[in-house]
Formats: structure tokens, C-alpha cells, sequence
């Protein structure tokens, strides 16, 4: 069983991140989308979490990415994707847990 | 009608919420009235102002162009946070440079952003008349 | 959504004659719009006209009529820059009747 599991929210203004990303198993795949998109940039206390959960598989959406002016500063080891690719995710997994 | 100082403080982040392009057209809106108006950017705020923004995937409108135009309404006072740049991995170089020109000085360019601590920016907030939130 | 004929195209505007889509412009649009007010456009409306378009290209948005006035006397010169100009050029509002035949919305602030 693999979840995907999307977060809209800025890591900085909520703890919806942390809250997924301590609920989150190896084998899953997190999706950061809209403002959630803020946890995918480098230089940041966020970065050093996703770089330290290794056994989760992270992806951010490119279109959000763009919107904010950050494609940039995108962090390694972390997968852009589009919309296409976002309902590709979708179907590659068991269960989507959208955060809010 | 004597001038008050208005300080706008914006604390969210673009697009995933309202408040920033409420913000913007209230500060625009306010320009009208003369009065000796400041920008505050703190939190996903800063975020408001990172160049190279492109909303043409996303379907909406991208307004980052328009904080070019505050010079033009004599908002020429941006406090930025350094704190909270440095918090998200920014600096400024990833932010527009915002500018003012100066009717009185032959319309020299003059930088509109002023990177301030978080101390000097409580100075600045204790200065206020009335202060709007976003 | 009514709206106007523009040599044979049907194009939407809102109830009070702004465009509903900036993309439909043409200069045919500013024709059509002004002879229905009765206002001819010479070269200097057009000067404002054109000028209202790079505004919005650049900025994203229709200038108020301040900032119409001070970036119009700096580009195209001060005798142009002031209001009673403007205001002989677009008697309903250099700010209304100039972005609306621009097709751009109506400067934000302005009731």
C-alpha cells in the first residue's frame, strides 16, 4: 500500500507539512502543490527535513513552481511535475491523502 | 486633512490565498489620499516579491508587475524583513528591484526597498497611525 | 454580456462598455467605441490611447488619473502632463473613456 500525499499549504505559515510528512511511510510519494510548493526551495530548515526523509519519494508541481518564481531554487532529488504528471501519480498509487 | 502614516503589513504568500492581490489593490486604491504610506513584507509575505514570477500555467493572473508601479504612486517605502528572507533561503537578489523615481532630484532612480531586522521593523510599526493587515 | 460591432465581429463588453476580453483589442475597438459617444480620435487620443496600453503591458494595470497625468507629461511633454489636457482630450475622464477604448478595465479605485 502506497499513499500519495499532497500538500497545499507554506511550510512556514502552517504545520500541515510536518503533520504529513510524520504520517508518511517509506514507499510513499509527497506532492507539493500551491503554496505548498515553498517546501521544495533550497536554503531552509524544510529543505534539510526532505533531505533527511529518504525513504519518501518527493514531487512538486511545476505550474505552482512558475507561479511563484521559484523554479530556480528548486532543491535536489526532488521530481517536477505537470498537471499530466499529477494524475500519472495519481493512478501509480494506491490511496491519495490530500492535506489540507 | 492632516497626513497620517499608513503602514500595509503583508504576511501571505501569493496566488494560494487572496490577501496579496487584496492588499495591492487596497494600497493602490489608498494612493489617492495622500497620505505617507509604508509596505511591510514579513513571513510568506516576502515571497510576494520574488522576480521572475509566471502564472501562465496556472490560469491566473500574475500581478507580481504591478509592484513596479507603487513608485509611480508615491509608495516608494518596501520594509522587508530580513529574517524572514533569511528563514526561506532567500535574499534579495531573488526579489524585484522595486524603484521610485524622484521628482525633486531630476528624477534620479532611487531603490524603494529598505531590508530591515526585525528590531528596526518594530521600530518602524511603532511609528504608525493606522496599520492594515493582510 | 452584450455587445459591440466591430466591423462585422461580435465583441463582448461589460455593462458599462469595458472590454470583457483584453485580447479582443484592435484599434477598430477605440473606433467603434468613441463614435458611439460622438468623439472623434485624432493622433493626440491615440498618443493617450497607446500610451494606456504600454502601461497596462508593463504594469498590469489601468494607472489612476494622478499617475495618468505625471507619466503622460514626463513622456509625451508638460504641456500634455496636466489634467485640464486630458480632461479637453476624454471629456468623460481621461481614467474611463481612454482605458475603455484602450480596452482595459476600469483603473482600479475609480468608481
Amino acid at each position: 500500500m502506497a499513499l500519495l500525499h499532497t500538500v497545499n499549504k507554506s511550510p512556514f505559515e502552517s504545520n500541515t507539512f510536518d503533520t504529513c510528512l510524520g504520517l508518511a511511510k517509506d514507499g510513499s510519494t509527497i506532492l507539493l502543490i500551491e503554496d505548498g510548493v515553498y517546501a521544495a526551495t533550497t536554503g531552509h530548515s524544510v529543505a534539510e527535513k526532505i533531505k533527511n526523509a529518504s525513504g519518501i519519494s518527493f514531487a512538486v508541481l511545476g505550474p505552482d513552481l512558475q507561479a511563484r518564481g521559484l523554479e530556480g531554487k528548486l532543491a535536489d532529488g526532488i521530481k517536477v511535475v505537470d498537471y499530466e504528471g499529477f494524475v500519472t501519480l495519481v493512478t501509480e498509487h494506491d490511496a491519495v491523502q490530500s492535506w489540507l | 486633512m492632516s497626513v497620517k502614516k499608513f503602514m500595509y503589513v503583508n504576511r501571505k504568500a501569493p496566488y494560494g490565498t487572496i490577501y496579496a492581490l487584496e492588499s495591492l489593490e487596497v494600497v493602490l486604491i489608498g494612493a489617492a489620499f495622500d497620505q505617507d504610506v509604508s509596505l511591510a513584507f514579513i513571513g510568506d509575505g516576502v515571497y510576494q516579491l520574488t522576480k521572475g514570477q509566471n502564472t501562465e500555467a496556472i490560469g491566473q493572473k500574475n500581478f507580481s508587475p504591478t509592484y513596479s508601479a507603487l513608485g509611480d504612486y508615491d509608495v516608494n517605502k518596501i520594509y522587508v524583513e530580513k529574517e524572514s528572507l533569511e528563514e526561506r533561503g532567500l535574499t534579495l537578489d531573488d526579489l524585484q528591484h522595486l524603484v521610485w523615481e524622484d521628482e525633486d532630484d531630476d528624477w534620479a532612480e532611487k531603490d524603494s526597498i529598505r531590508l530591515v531586522s526585525r528590531a528596526e521593523l518594530a521600530d518602524v510599526l511603532d511609528e504608525q497611525d493606522i496599520i492594515l493587515s493582510f | 454580456m452584450s455587445t459591440i460591432d466591430v466591423n462585422g465581429k461580435q465583441i463582448e463588453v461589460d455593462e458599462e462598455g469595458y472590454l470583457a476580453n483584453l485580447n479582443d483589442w484592435e484599434p477598430a475597438v477605440a473606433e467603434v467605441m468613441a463614435a458611439a459617444e460622438d468623439q472623434e480620435l485624432t493622433d493626440e487620443h491615440w498618443d493617450i490611447i497607446n500610451f494606456l496600453r504600454e502601461y497596462y503591458e508593463e504594469y498590469q494595470i489601468a494607472p489612476a488619473v494622478r499617475v495618468l497625468t505625471k507619466a503622460v507629461g514626463k513622456k509625451l511633454g508638460k504641456e500634455k502632463g496636466n489634467s485640464k489636457y486630458l480632461y479637453e482630450l476624454f471629456p468623460y475622464g481621461p481614467g474611463k473613456q481612454a482605458c475603455k477604448y484602450a480596452g482595459l478595465p476600469k483603473p482600479t479605485g475609480c468608481v
